[in-house]
């Protein structure tokens, strides 16, 4: 067990190294650079090439791509990603304020999807109306095609410009992170339900399910003490990769909803190529997803002890 | 009714245009009819707002913008958004007449320019203080301008207008004095703006992020309350101001307790927010959602952005674009009452020089500038370019095929690529990043380039053409710029206007300057907001706002 979490964090590591290095040279290869957009005025530009030249060297941008690489990845083991080129604050200082109600928001979405696939999946698995779990059935699908984008914006029409009830734009109180909620966790919850009614479908078609309904087992009975225990290992598969989405569905969420958050944060950073910002967001998104990915691992043996975190080489 | 629906304050003084107020009158009739049609509504129930109407002081004014770009520092910042949060919170040594372009008095009473404009000496009015009481004197003036110098870049339009700035002079407490080492005209308007404004020797020792994060001590009627980046900037009036600018309609203290600035960066939410009540006001509604906003308990007010229109900027360094022909068909081939007709708003008016009409000494050389595709092909017939078979026009085997680079909307191009199809021109539309556009601009790799410039200063038309300054055409200095140089170092108004007409003139003749229509900004705002408007840069002004209370 130790050996193993060793080698999956080993892994991780690398995983966290490949982010680095990968976001950083594709913002390298961008046109221009934090110093030309910083100098750059709101229409035509204005700005003089010494004094930008001046503001570039002060930045530290003028110095070969190898040696910033170096510099930037010395300082993201010490975890300083450097200083925010546009509003000079470090950038690990405006994750970690851009952080909490980014988590509350993904907290309350996944909570939101989990409970909403999950009745999804018992609803169109249970029913003995055919017609009914054939229609219950057909709605991940339909979750999963709606836009974020989309979604949001109607959410918005009706429940706060027409009917008045909840804030269109802003952080605060929990009212304002009703909406945001259920648009980030309409996709997540389609995805969860999908895999969890296909799954549940395939364990109630095993032997064992007609051996326990041989032996008179309920209904219900069958369906939550006996399948949906097996039946939630591709569930959970699913979960690690919808922890990722979330924190990717919060760049549109955030924005049309007018939220400050990690999601804004992001969109500001690359479109002002303010290097540090995006660089810190970019790690900490590659530490969530491997932290995610790795918990998810470890929790299959609890719900099935034929999985085992062994490698066969050990175990032979 | 209509007339009404104006506001009053700085907004209501914009002077109107024909088309404007033909459009306004228009709105007049159709409300009345509609009134009539429907027996009433909300028309005179006596909340909209009302040139007579007593300002109230107190309250919140709530305002959307689009995006934040992490600082609010007045002398850092370079885009709309962020100026609509630090223009409130500095007063600046002159103000500018909306109406005129007259420099007026603020922080200075009065100023004297030496003959050639390398020596400008302000005598400061006595009492004004920073926002933490301490006065503002002559050495306060010499700290700030040379800050702005050794922030260099970062402070783009501040170190623009500051170019060949040799030092401050402390003569006095009270006088003090700029000196340049070359001509400088455009000063005097730029000691008007927020880049040039005051804040407290103390906010100078800030570090940039401090500044940007809003903790610097300003001069203005509003100081930073609070900022929480990407969601408000909150305004807090300053008690005690009572150092208004000659432009103001008021004196003493602003009338709003705060102004709360919301980023609110989807355009369908700043729409229904703004319907919703969930904001009072916002400059930016798209167009196509603005007339929903004009009457229905809510009023538009527009004025023209002063400084260079959008234009098209040939790269004479080009084969193509270095043949006057091509340029002068290219002017002539562009029909600006379409464009403005057809897609743009009422608000947006067709060019009618290279300076918009909100630009102090701008005059118009419309004439110049009429729709004339006969005239177009007869230069391009005579300069030996020839209609192919695909109505694209050939000679010496190439094509008179040239791309324009923008970043902005795609639509008045969009028309502007169909009207030169008709005269045998093929214009290609590359539409890039702005990131990409800074990037062209710096490598001078494009044709046509594409874009306006924001400054109530004729001086920005000499900036940008100029061959000895930013030689936009890229080409070998000739007559205009002579007149552009020299308008930098005339200080008698009746002499520049003769300069900068002259100028305007030659570059539109000249095809080096291809103007195509003049961008505007429109306020929205629920009719309880009264008094929001313009100052003379077309950046917002709250000073002079308030809001009717329940």
């Amino acid at each position: 067990m130790g050996r193993y979490i060793a080698r999956r964090l080993g892994q991780g590591g690398f995983v966290l190294w490949a982010a680095f290095t990968i976001s950083f040279f594709l913002l390298y290869v961008l046109p221009s650079d934090a110093a030309s957009i910083k100098a750059a005025g709101a229409d035509g530009d204005l700005s003089d090439p010494e004094l930008v030249a001046r503001l570039r060297a002060e930045q530290g941008l003028d110095r070969p791509v190898l040696v910033q690489y170096a510099h930037g990845l010395w300082g993201a083991l010490h975890l300083d990603f450097g200083r925010s080129f546009s509003s000079g604050a470090p950038a690990t200082k405006l994750l970690a304020e851009a952080l909490p109600p980014t988590l509350q928001l993904t907290a309350l979405a996944l909570g939101l999807a989990l409970a909403g696939g999950a009745a999804l999946a018992l609803a169109s698995t249970y029913p003995r109306a055919r017609w009914l779990r054939h229609t219950l059935t057909s709605l991940p699908a339909l979750g999963i095609s709606l836009p974020t984008f989309w979604v949001g914006l109607l959410l918005l029409q009706w429940f706060s410009f027409e009917l008045r009830l909840f804030p269109a734009m802003g952080n605060e109180g929990f009212e304002s992170l009703v909406l945001p909620a259920f648009t980030l966790a309409i996709p997540a919850s389609a995805a969860f339900a999908q895999v969890l009614s296909r799954s549940l479908r395939q364990t109630l078609a095993e032997p064992y399910v007609e051996t326990a309904r041989a032996k008179g087992a309920g209904r219900a009975r069958v369906h939550f003490g006996h399948a949906l225990r097996n039946a939630s290992i591709p569930a959970l598969t699913v979960l690690g990769v919808t922890v990722g989405g979330l924190l990717a569905g919060a760049v549109v969420t955030e924005t049309v909803f007018s939220r400050a958050g990690v999601g804004r944060l992001t969109v500001t950073a690359v479109n002002q190529q303010d290097v540090p910002v995006v660089q810190a967001i970019v790690v900490f998104s590659a530490v969530v997803f491997v932290v995610v990915t790795l918990l998810v691992d470890l929790l299959y043996p609890v719900l099935d002890p034929r999985i085992t975190t062994r490698q066969p080489s050990a175990a032979a | 009714m209509s007339l009404s629906t104006w506001p009053s304050g700085p907004g209501g003084r914009t002077a109107p245009s024909r088309r404007a107020l033909a459009a306004a009158s228009l709105a007049a009739t159709a409300l009345l009819l509609g009134a009539c049609g429907t027996g009433g509504g909300s028309t005179a129930d006596g909340t909209s707002p009302g040139p007579t109407a007593e300002p109230v002081p107190g309250g919140n004014l709530t305002f959307a913008v689009t995006v934040d770009s992490h600082c609010i520092d007045p002398q850092q910042v370079g885009n709309n958004d962020a100026i609509a949060s630090a223009r409130q919170t500095v007063a600046s040594l002159t103000a500018q007449d909306p109406d005129t372009g007259e420099i007026l008095p603020w922080l200075a009473e009065s100023w004297e320019v030496d003959a050639d404009a390398t020596s400008f000496t302000f005598t400061l009015r006595e009492g004004p203080t920073f926002a933490d009481g301490t006065p503002i004197d002559a050495a306060a003036v010499k700290t700030n301008f040379d800050k702005i110098v050794e922030l260099g870049a970062a402070a783009s339009l501040g170190s623009a207008y500051l170019v060949g700035y040799e030092g401050t002079t402390v003569v006095d407490p009270r006088t003090v004095r700029v000196d340049f080492s070359a001509p400088s005209a455009q000063f005097l308007q730029a000691s008007s703006t927020f880049s040039l404004g005051l804040l407290s020797p103390a906010s100078a020792a800030l570090s940039v992020e401090d500044r940007c994060a809003g903790k610097f001590v300003g001069s203005g009627p509003f100081a930073v309350k609070s900022y929480t980046f990407d969601q408000e900037v909150v305004l807090e009036k300053v008690a005690g101001y009572d150092w208004a600018s000659g432009a103001d309609d008021h004196t003493g203290e602003a009338y709003l307790d705060t102004v709360t600035v919301k980023f609110v960066p989807e355009a369908s939410v700043r729409t229904g927010s703004l319907l919703s009540g969930q904001i009072d006001a916002t400059a930016a509604i798209s167009t196509v959602d603005l007339p929903q906003f004009d009457g229905n308990g809510f009023w538009l007010a527009y004025r023209a952005n002063p400084g260079v229109v959008f234009n098209l900027f040939p790269n004479e360094s080009r084969p193509l674009a270095a043949d006057p022909a091509v340029r002068q068909a290219i002017s002539k081939g562009i029909d600006r009452e379409e464009i403005a007709a057809t897609l743009l708003t009422p608000q947006d008016e067709p060019a009618t020089s290279a300076l918009s009409h909100s630009t102090p000494l701008w005059a118009d050389v419309s004439d110049d500038l009429a729709y004339d595709p006969d005239g177009a092909e007869e230069l391009l017939d005579d300069a030996g370019w020839v209609k192919g078979a695909d109505g694209v026009r050939v000679k010496d085997g190439q094509r008179l095929s040239t791309t324009v680079t923008f970043w902005q909307v795609a639509e008045p191009l969009e028309l502007v690529q169909q009207q030169l199809a008709k005269i045998g021109v093929d214009l290609q539309l590359k539409q890039v990043t702005v990131a990409e556009s800074t990037e062209l601009k710096k490598s001078g790799d494009f044709d046509f380039d594409y874009y306006n410039l924001t400054r109530s200063d004729p001086d920005v038309l000499r900036t940008i053409f100029s061959a000895n300054a930013r030689n936009i055409n890229k080409r070998a200095p000739e007559e205009v710029d002579v007149l552009l140089d020299r308008s930098a170092a005339s200080t008698d108004p009746a002499e520049r206007q003769e300069l900068v007409t002259q100028a305007a003139r030659l570059l539109v003749q000249e095809g080096h300057a291809i103007p195509v229509y003049e961008l505007s900004t429109t306020i929205a705002a629920a009719d309880t907001v009264h008094g929001l408007g313009f100052e003379a840069s077309t950046r917002l002004d709250f000073y002079g706002a308030w809001v009717q209370q329940d």
